[in-house]
């Protein structure tokens, strides 16, 4: 029998933690052969990333870890911190989420990765510039000569997880892993990463082990699956039998988180509720005494229509400019153009002036742990709107309220006492949206809501906005970069690229048969074809 | 409680409440900072009622004990200076002016500090370049200079000295705060706040000041021993507190030059000024923890 590259057998990890010890990872055991992709599928929390921290020994010191890793039967967990640095960077190597982050600001990028060189292979000077150019051009780094005297901030995110990828493989591991290396990157961008390790993997023959919370990524990407949960393996097989045939119930309301259904539409006749006319909104980039300022134009003549129901969906990349389009149509920025809303021209509203319009048209945002003030209780959050709208209310009607919007969000009312943070990103999320509730509105701005939550809360957030929606007969305007969701909620959508509209019509017709080459981009990067195939 | 009385006012004070309670109840569970709480209020007691009980004046000379060591008898229990002074009465009367000049010095810097930072950073822009600008124009001005022209307008007086200090102090508090709503505003409970129709007022009292408090109360207990070496510092230059009247700071200082002679004239003094210092710092801590909710 021969010895797997890597092998963690009974692996647990507990956190001894002032309050108890709580355990990351209870008896784990998976292998990983030389050139193969084996893919650790979980949601936040499940300890996925844990275990491979493990196997780089850089676990925080209040890990206590069981059972063995062993790397090509040598045990990782009893090697000392000199031998396992010798690995690292050089038969092992790791890539990380945030490439905003993972790159060292001061020094040029060429710099970085040789570092790596010098200290394993003991390359240095000449010698070492040209392996690094080498390398940046097999991550696809255009112009390697110039970019080897680049500084990060002059790179974009992608390439940014590029140079990182370059400096995993600058010694030629054996073992690469990548921990959610896509996460934080556009849909497009993230395809083309995906391809390049695809492509390098079978260049180099190296094996990689792949943690993500991304299914979609995992079918397209994996030979094998783990499903983690709580620190449990749950699952593990092959990856076309796992998603054909899942055995356990977890996995398969992971598969079926993907969102599903449609939207009804309404009917023509129904009548407008929020209109954009040539709306602009530009940012001031260097400003100047004398001269003219410069600006930056985030959104370019939008036109924008959006009647009493309906759901407008809005999708695109980072900096298409949907998010400022929608904080402009709230009036939370200042733009030019003409905005209605109803019968009201919103454009040149003092603050004063839209407070009444203020608890008619509220907004959601993406970020569940940022959008509420950690010093407030829950029933102070969801409660503010009410002082500011409805001051002749009681304390105790006001209460009253709290807890009517608390229930429609499915909370506990008793809930209302407590501090945000000792609630999960889900909860969080429906306190931000009873906070925009409370008030009664009829237009709801939903940022990104489900952006930050993992795939199975991600689905009952989208039900319960549905649900409130034929309830309270609510008009969203719905921004996401995920089509998936788009596609479900929305009855129109728009695409945006670079502050404009690239294309936009009728949700269906739209998905179906979409007739920009962007658009058809964006929805191959999002591997949507196959669920609809 | 009828429905009328409640005003949206009078329950602004109770949501603040719900904070200030809880941080109340928390801040009960941790000894070191109660103790603290206790000892604190214990001095201050001490100094304030201290004076009125002890049978020597505070420019009582007893001719028959210059520089006497503590003792049990003769009613100087702990001790005379060198001109035959109860220490004990000395040191009380120095701590009401020690503990008044530090509450009223640092309470200044607190409220002119804090709303300062908070709105310069809050309104950002122009407004906040003005207002930074202030800032720096008065740290650039010597803090000697400040306190003899205001000897020279309004003559010598006790209350120069807190207007002196109180003006000097806020300054750094009103750059920390204002670093921290810098980094506060961007986040999106304040961009919230604002598409409920929030007022720019309302923004910065419930917002931005409460989750800016963590480095405030922990600065407020470096300020406190600053303040109170500042004073004696003046008074050792003669702009502060005059003979007869006394400080901490200049016990201190008058027993650091009796040291190999009298030691007790410098430990007295210094006992309390340390135990104070100490105090502060528990009580800061465990402020600073009580007031942040995800402590518990």
């Amino acid at each position: 029998m021969t010895t797997p590259l890597l092998e963690v057998d009974e692996l647990c990890v507990d956190f001894a933690l002032p309050h108890g010890t709580v355990s990351a990872v209870k008896h784990v055991s998976y292998r990983i052969e030389a050139g193969e992709t084996l893919a650790l599928v979980g949601e936040s929390g499940s300890g996925k990333s844990v275990s491979s921290t493990a196997a780089m020994g850089l676990l925080p010191d209040l890990a206590r870890t069981r059972g063995a890793i062993r790397f090509e039967g040598e045990d990782l967990l009893a090697a000392t911190p000199k031998r396992l640095r010798r690995l690292r960077g050089n038969d092992i190597a790791m890539i990380f989420q945030e490439p905003m982050t993972s790159l060292n600001p001061l020094h040029r990028i060429g710099r970085q990765i040789a570092e790596v060189l010098e200290r394993h292979r003991g390359l240095k000077g000449r010698a070492a510039r040209e392996r690094v150019r080498e390398l940046l051009e097999q991550v696809g780094i255009p112009e390697p000569e110039r970019r080897l005297d680049s500084y990060p901030r002059e790179l974009s995110g992608g390439q940014r997880q590029r140079v990182m990828i370059a400096m995993a493989l600058a010694c030629e591991p054996k073992l690469l892993i990548a921990d959610e290396p896509t996460t934080a990157l556009d849909v497009t961008v993230q395809a083309q990463i995906l391809a390049l390790l695809k492509d390098l993997q079978q260049r180099y023959g190296m094996a990689i082990l792949f943690i993500t919370h991304d299914l979609g990524i995992v079918r397209h990407f994996a030979d094998r699956v783990c499903v983690m949960r709580q620190g449990e393996l749950v699952e593990s097989g092959e990856t076309r039998a796992l998603f054909d045939a899942p055995r356990h119930d977890y996995t398969r309301m992971l598969i079926d988180a993907e969102p599903r259904g449609r939207k009804t539409p309404v009917t023509e006749d129904a009548p407008m509720l929020l209109e954009a006319h040539g709306v602009r909104v530009r940012f001031p980039l260097k400003k100047r005494l004398f001269r003219p300022s410069t600006y930056f134009e985030a959104v370019r003549g939008i036109e924008l229509a959006i009647r009493r129901g309906q759901t407008v969906g809005i999708v695109g990349e980072s900096g298409s400019g949907k998010s400022t389009l929608g904080r402009a149509l709230l009036r939370l920025l200042d733009s030019r153009g003409d905005i209605r809303f109803e019968d009201t021209a919103l454009g040149g509203l003092d603050s004063a002036a839209m407070r009444p319009l203020r608890s008619r048209m509220q907004v959601v945002f993406q970020d569940p742990f940022g959008s509420l003030s950690p010093r407030m209780t829950v029933g102070e959050i969801v409660g503010e709107g009410l002082r500011v709208h409805a001051p002749e209310l009681t304390a105790r009607e006001r209460d009253a309220r709290v807890q009517e919007a608390l229930g429609e969000v499915a909370l506990d009312p008793a809930m209302r006492r407590r501090y945000p943070h000792e609630f999960s990103g889900g909860q969080r999320q429906r306190i931000a949206i009873a906070r925009a509730l409370v008030l009664k509105p009829e237009f709801l701005l939903l940022d990104e809501p489900t952006s930050a939550l993992d795939r199975s809360v991600q689905a009952t957030v989208i039900e319960l906005l549905r649900d409130l929606q034929r309830r309270h007969g609510l008009t969203y305007l719905f921004i996401s970069h995920d089509l998936a969701v788009v596609r479900a909620l929305a009855d129109t959508v728009l695409v945006m690229k670079q502050g404009e509209v690239v294309e936009q019509g009728d949700t269906q017709a739209l998905f179906e048969a979409p007739r920009e080459a962007y658009t058809r981009e964006l929805m191959r990067a999002a591997f949507l074809d196959a669920q609809t195939a | 409680m009828t429905s009328r009385s409640l005003t949206p006012d009078a329950d602004a004070g109770m949501a603040g409440d719900s904070l200030g309670r809880e941080a109340w109840r928390r801040l009960k569970q941790n000894k070191a900072a109660m103790a603290s709480l206790w000892l604190l209020a214990t001095i201050t007691l001490v100094c304030v009622a201290g004076p009125w009980l002890t049978p020597w004046g505070l420019a009582d000379v007893d001719w028959n004990a210059f520089g006497v060591a503590p003792t049990l008898d003769g009613g100087h229990w702990l001790g005379t200076d060198a001109n035959g002074r109860d220490l004990l009465t000395r040191t009380l009367y120095g701590g009401r002016v020690s503990l008044s000049v530090a509450l009223v010095a640092t309470l200044v810097s607190l409220a002119i500090g804090v709303l300062y930072g908070a709105v310069s950073g809050y309104l950002g822009g122009r407004v906040d370049n003005l207002m930074m600008r202030f800032v720096d124009i008065m740290y650039s001005l010597p803090f000697m200079f400040l306190v003899i022209l205001l000897m020279v307008v309004f003559g010598r007086n006790i209350l120069l000295i807190y207007a002196a200090i109180g003006a000097v102090e806020w300054l750094d508090m009103a750059r920390i705060v204002r670093g921290q709503t810098l980094a506060l505003k961007r986040r999106e409970f304040i961009e919230a706040a604002h598409a409920l129709g929030v007022k720019d007022r309302k923004i910065v009292t419930r917002h931005l000041i409460p989750n800016a408090i963590g480095p405030v109360i922990v600065y407020v207990t470096l300020t406190v021993p600053k303040v109170i070496l500042l004073e004696s510092f003046l008074s050792f230059l003669g702009l502060g507190v005059q003979e007869p009247l006394t400080s901490w700071g200049v016990l201190i200082s008058e027993g650091t030059d009796m040291m190999q002679t009298a030691p007790w004239m410098l430990l007295v003094p210094s006992v309390f000024l340390a135990l104070t210092l100490f105090c502060l710092n528990f009580l800061g801590d465990g402020l600073r923890d009580a007031l942040d909710p995800k402590t518990r």
